[in-house]
């Protein structure tokens, strides 16, 4: 009480020094926190502990709601967000990777099926070259067994000729030497003259 | 007294609602404890309304109730750093609550809480109790380093102490004065010049023509008084982080 009286006081006597705007009532100030009708109404103390009071129940109940359900209220909507977010980043990333490997994959799999095509092409190709080679080979060793063939045919064909015409060469021969010269050889004779001719 | 209309210090007289004496002393319910629990009501109410719908796309109100949140934990951790989150819903608290006074008190025929020296000082006298309290508790002697600054030379080291103590002590007395003076100041100003247009309208025709002037002036200073209200609620929060700091972080300015 007797720091607001004082203050009260000093209040009042600071009015005096600067002409107290409102006239007439600084002495009612100076005397002290129970005046009713104080000068300056900042500088009345009579109501110094009903603000003192008021605004400790006041702000101590606000600080008290604050602390303990609003701060927290905003905190978790604010804290709320932010995990929402950072999740919804994640799943977005996973998508991402997701995305990423499927299109490897995708990228792989053409690759393979493109190799795949063209390994099967070339299978094709060989195959039918093969064939073609096998069968060529084939006709061509027929041909040339069918050349062998006729080429012995007709050396055995020669042969025989040539054998007949020996004998032919020998007959007439033989037949010159007994009755055109009427030497009498013997066939032997002439078989072997003649080869010996025809070398 | 009062009976004058015009009177600008009528706005800030105290009257008692419900009378209560205790022990000698008035604890009257007064127009100013009415609006005391109006300022405290209508924040706690509007962070609660705001944020009903949780909504994690903010609807307009719930977003000034997070810009507000997140403005002053942003001060508070610029200013004290991690540490001192812990103040965070005192910082908020009297942030809002100062903030919410003042705008209260622009409303024609309100009572403006932070308009008395009493009311201010409490406030700043509740920061410096819990900045030293906490750094006494939590640092016990070493908080006296507050005082104490670093790469001082030993001949001056009395002097600097001397002056940094008288700087700490009149940080209450500052903090509490600045709010107090610029409420009072700014709403006896506004008060003045819409008495003159009252004033000046009662003398006819050229009067009311005179009156456009204060009345213009009336109207600017309205808009400059909005902007005080908010300014001084901010400065009064950030002076509370920084001496918070003080606490958290004893010799570290």
């Amino acid at each position: 009480m007797f720091m607001t009286e004082a203050f009260a006081q000093e209040a009042g006597s600071a009015g005096e020094g600067h002409g107290d705007p409102t006239e007439g009532t600084h002495s009612e100030t100076s005397g002290g926190a129970g005046g009713h009708e104080a000068g300056f109404p900042p500088f009345n103390s009579e109501y110094f502990p009903s603000q003192l009071l008021w605004l400790a129940v006041t702000f101590g109940v606000f600080y008290w709601v604050l602390k303990n359900v609003l701060v927290p209220r905003v905190g978790g909507i604010l804290e709320n967000r932010r995990d929402r977010i950072a999740l919804d980043m994640e799943a977005a990333e996973r998508a991402k990777q997701d995305a990423d490997e499927a299109q490897a994959a995708y990228e792989q799999e053409l690759a393979e099926a493109r190799e795949r095509a063209h390994s099967i092409g070339q299978d094709a190709r060989n195959d039918a070259r093969s064939e073609a080679d096998a069968q060529r080979e084939k006709l061509e060793a027929e041909l040339d067994a069918r050349i062998d063939e006729s080429r012995a045919r007709i050396v055995a064909a020669k042969t025989a000729a040539m054998g007949e015409m020996n004998e032919m060469a020998t007959d007439v021969a033989e037949t010159i030497l007994r009755d055109v010269v009427k030497v009498d050889v013997s066939r032997t004779e002439v078989a072997s003259a003649v080869a010996e001719t025809r070398g | 007294m009062a009976t004058d209309p015009t009177d600008p210090i009528h706005q800030f007289d105290i009257f008692p609602l419900v009378p209560i004496q205790i022990g000698g002393l008035d604890f009257s319910f007064t127009n100013s404890a009415l609006f005391m629990v109006a300022t405290a009501g209508v924040t706690a109410g509007f962070i609660y309304y705001s944020t009903r719908g949780r909504g994690l796309v903010p609807s307009r109100l719930q977003s000034m109730t997070e810009l507000t949140y997140e403005f002053t934990a942003n001060m508070l951790r610029d200013a004290a750093g991690t540490a001192g989150m812990r103040f965070f819903p005192f910082v908020f608290s009297i942030f809002t609550f100062i903030l919410v006074a003042n705008l209260i008190g622009m409303f024609p025929y309100f009572f403006t809480v932070t308009s008395h020296l009493i009311v201010t000082f409490a406030l700043a006298m509740m920061v410096m109790s819990v900045v030293v309290g906490y750094g006494i508790k939590k640092h016990g002697v070493k908080f006296f380093n507050v005082f104490v600054p670093e790469g001082v030379p030993a001949v001056l080291m009395p002097l600097v102490v001397l002056i940094e103590i008288i700087s700490f002590l009149s940080r209450p007395v500052s903090l509490s004065v600045r709010l107090f003076a610029n409420m009072l100041a700014g709403h006896i100003t506004l008060k003045v010049f819409a008495g003159f247009v009252v004033s000046l309208s009662a003398f006819g025709a050229l009067g009311v023509i005179g009156s456009i002037l204060p009345f213009l002036m009336a109207v600017a200073l309205t808009a400059l008084e909005f902007l005080v209200a908010a300014l001084q609620a901010y400065v009064f929060a950030v002076l509370t982080c920084l001496y918070l700091n003080d606490a958290v972080h004893p010799g570290a300015h």
